[in-house]
């Protein structure tokens, strides 16, 4: 019932943050803590893996929809990736596979 | 009426006990038959109707206190979640409580973003009372090729 999120980044203004465990209001505020200030950069790139979230509720989705609008702002972009299918479903349902880039070439099967 | 199980579950009202719950009515509910999938999205809807409790809570008074309540029917799963703390009458609240529409007390609801959007979409039925702190009541049906396999379990009768 943890979040662990580690953040590499692999060239200046390039970001890569994996997550593992689970996303909600417990957890989400770490998240925005260490997610947005990434996204505060001109033309940052920042990806975050999720293949290793196994839960993500609407408290997830808000901080993704805050990360974006605070990439747009900067001219930053923010990608998710490897999503897992039942977290994918969320976005799907709630219409943000429409706003956020999310590389569904990537995505993870459900267990 | 129907016989039920009943199953009471009070925490305080921080985001910290919103998985202990998660993972509680997820242990119900892959008891009961559930599919994998139908597990997953009453995890997320439960998780929803106390992040608004716990929302709730912060926001003002009372004694900072969730109650969940867990109908374990032979067909269904009925869930409530209340945010004023005290006990409940399944049976009362559900004469009070009236059909969720979507222009309900979204100001109130819809704060956490999503929240409410999704226990609608992801149960089978849900409603909400919100005059005395809020109480979500959702149900989930078991699919019937569950309901017979699980047809040993005949309801005693007198």
């Amino acid at each position: 019932m943890n979040l662990n999120i580690d953040v590499k980044q692999p060239e200046e203004r390039y970001s890569v943050m994996t997550l593992v465990g689970e996303v909600d209001a417990f957890t989400a505020p770490k998240l925005k803590e260490e997610l947005l200030p990434l996204t505060q950069a001109e033309e940052a790139v920042v990806e975050v893996d999720l293949a290793a979230v196994n839960y993500m509720d609407s408290t997830g989705l808000g901080i993704f929809i805050s990360a974006l609008k605070s990439a747009k702002e900067y001219g930053a972009t923010l990608k998710l990736t490897h999503m897992q299918e039942r977290v994918y479903r969320l976005f799907k349902i709630t219409g943000l596979t429409e706003i956020i880039d999310i590389d569904t070439s990537v995505k993870e099967g459900g267990s | 009426m129907s016989t039920f199980d009943f199953i009471e579950v009070k925490v305080p009202a921080k985001p910290e006990y919103i998985g202990v719950v998660r993972l509680s009515v997820s242990g119900i509910a892959s008891r009961m038959g559930f599919t994998y999938e139908d597990i997953e999205d009453l995890k997320v809807a439960v998780s929803e109707a106390i992040t608004n409790g716990v929302e709730h809570a912060y926001s003002g008074e009372e004694n900072g206190e969730l109650t969940i309540g867990c109908g374990v029917y032979e067909d269904r799963l009925e869930i409530m979640v209340a945010d004023h703390g005290g006990s409940f009458n399944l049976e009362r609240v559900k004469e009070e409580i009236g059909p969720y529409h979507q222009e309900d007390s979204v100001e109130d609801l819809r704060e956490g973003g999503f929240g409410l959007f999704l226990i609608d979409a992801l149960m089978d039925k849900v409603e909400i009372k919100s005059e005395h702190g809020v109480i979500v009541l959702m149900t989930k049906y078991l699919h019937e090729n569950e309901v017979g396999r699980d047809g040993d379990q005949v309801s005693t009768s007198q």
